[in-house]
């Protein structure tokens, strides 16, 4: 049988409405788990360097028990698996949101944070010592040490690791279509079993996918030459 | 909490229903982890070395190749492998088979990247000193840079390792008994245990790629440690 191809069934019409429709739920949930992760990482990265051991410790076991797993088990187990963990009010606030949205944005954040935890903290890192000893000498709190000096220090030179952890992000989102929010690849997947054009479809939503990809990672790859040598250390 | 859920099924999780049926879970995991590592090594290998040659005819194809494994999702890439297969040579693939190539392909380029920066990370006098002794590009790299380099490489190999542990995951969403299957059968058929489930699941998957990673952090150290000697 030959298999003619029909590009105009998903570029227009309904099929090109759920195609954009299912773009906009992946950059949605793309942003969210974008900047809460970038939260609770920072937060969990700077856990990591206080000298407090119980702090030390839950940073360590979170970073590695999240980094891990995979991001699929997470993501049943937020939508699962979570209700008898949580409590009472917490269950029900998520109950009156649209639960698989809130579910997926939580596995990606909390996966993501794993992984920029560790991208900042390594960033952190790559400050000499006595950046923050000669803070501390002026006088500033460890808080505020690390807020004003180290942490804007810091981020500078991770942005091209974080950029690809956001990238990635973009990609993960793909795999909450198994709890049925409807993202892009959702949308394709109906699409195919609707029209058994599935060709067109995965061929526009991965050239969607690839072109995000590949405009974020030129536009990286110009911030390393131009602004990175700039950096001292 | 209904932990008995778990004891019931722990054989299920970690061989599925093998000696009476298919061969699943956790085992199966590892399978396709371990196939998908040994295929992706090879075909990251030559897509490696033809983007480090100087010929525009072998660099730019793995150049394409790479780029856009790596900027689609996996997810995609397996609903390629499964959707058209059918399309492309007239029959279906069994799930695991196409979800096997899917991973295979899709790691290749990023085993593709570490071979690239790990021969480049190589000094550049081993190449010269090797061309010099009067040994070919090829086999300069075959008994000089690739022994080097590979070496060098252990450590990112395991952490690749660990991550298409991870990525085996995804072979459930077209019906490859692995163990996130298992655990979302085990769900369905018993109801009342998700959180105990999912957690058993994530613990298994946890002590396979912690092992690995804690593995691979000491394996580091140690070849650091080897280097510095040598210089």
């Amino acid at each position: 049988m030959a298999y003619t191809f029909d590009w105009k069934l998903v570029l227009s019409g309904e099929y090109g409405d759920w195609i954009v429709q299912g773009l906009t739920i992946t950059l949605k949930i793309s942003a969210l788990a974008i900047f809460f992760s970038l939260v609770l990482g920072t937060l969990i990265a700077v856990l990591r360097l206080t000298r407090i051991k119980p702090l030390v410790w839950f940073s360590a076991a979170f970073t590695e028990f999240f980094r891990n797993t995979p991001l699929l088990v997470q993501i049943f187990f937020w939508y699962f698996g979570s209700y008898s963990i949580l409590p009472e009010f917490v269950n029900k606030w998520l109950y009156r949101q649209d639960f698989e949205f809130a579910a997926g944005v939580i596995a990606l954040t909390v996966y993501t944070s794993a992984f920029i935890a560790e991208d900042i903290r390594s960033g952190i890192f790559a400050i000499p010592k006595t950046q923050i000893e000669a803070s501390r000498a002026t006088g500033l709190s460890f808080l505020q040490s690390m807020r004003f000096v180290i942490l804007p220090q810091a981020f500078r030179i991770i942005i091209p690791p974080l950029i690809s952890q956001f990238l990635n992000v973009v990609k993960n989102s793909s795999l909450v279509m198994t709890i049925g929010v409807m993202d892009l690849t959702y949308m394709t997947r109906q699409i195919e079993s609707y029209t058994f054009h599935g060709f067109e479809a995965f061929t526009v939503a991965t050239l969607i996918y690839l072109a995000i990809s590949l405009v974020v990672s030129l536009s990286v790859n110009i911030y390393n030459k131009r602004v990175l040598k700039l950096i001292p250390y | 909490m209904h932990w008995n859920v778990i004891a019931n099924n722990l054989t299920y999780f970690l061989i599925g229903a093998y000696p009476h049926g298919e061969l699943g879970g956790l085992a199966m995991t590892i399978l396709m982890a371990l196939g998908g590592i040994f295929g992706a090594f090879w075909l990251g290998l030559v897509f490696g070395l033809m983007r480090l040659s100087k010929k525009r005819w072998l660099n730019l194809p793995a150049l394409v190749y790479i780029e856009i494994i790596r900027g689609t999702p996996l997810l995609m890439l397996i609903f390629w492998f499964y959707f058209l297969a059918p399309v492309l040579w007239g029959r279906s693939l069994p799930g695991h088979q196409s979800a096997l190539i899917s991973l295979i392909v899709f790691t290749s380029a990023y085993i593709a990247e570490i071979v690239r920066a790990g021969v480049l990370a190589l000094p550049k006098g081993q190449m010269e000193a090797a061309r010099g002794t009067g040994l070919s590009r090829m086999r300069a790299m075959r008994h000089v840079i690739l022994p080097q380099a590979l070496f060098n490489m252990i450590p990112s190999f395991v952490n690749q390792f660990v991550s298409l542990t991870k990525d085996t995951s995804l072979a459930f969403i077209i019906g490859v008994n692995e163990l996130t299957k298992a655990a979302t059968q085990v769900n369905n058929r018993t109801m009342d245990a998700p959180t105990e489930i999912y957690i058993t699941i994530a613990l298994l998957y946890f002590v396979i790629c912690y092992v690995l990673t804690s593995l691979s952090r000491r394996l580091e150290k140690k070849i650091m440690r080897y280097q510095a000697r040598q210089r």
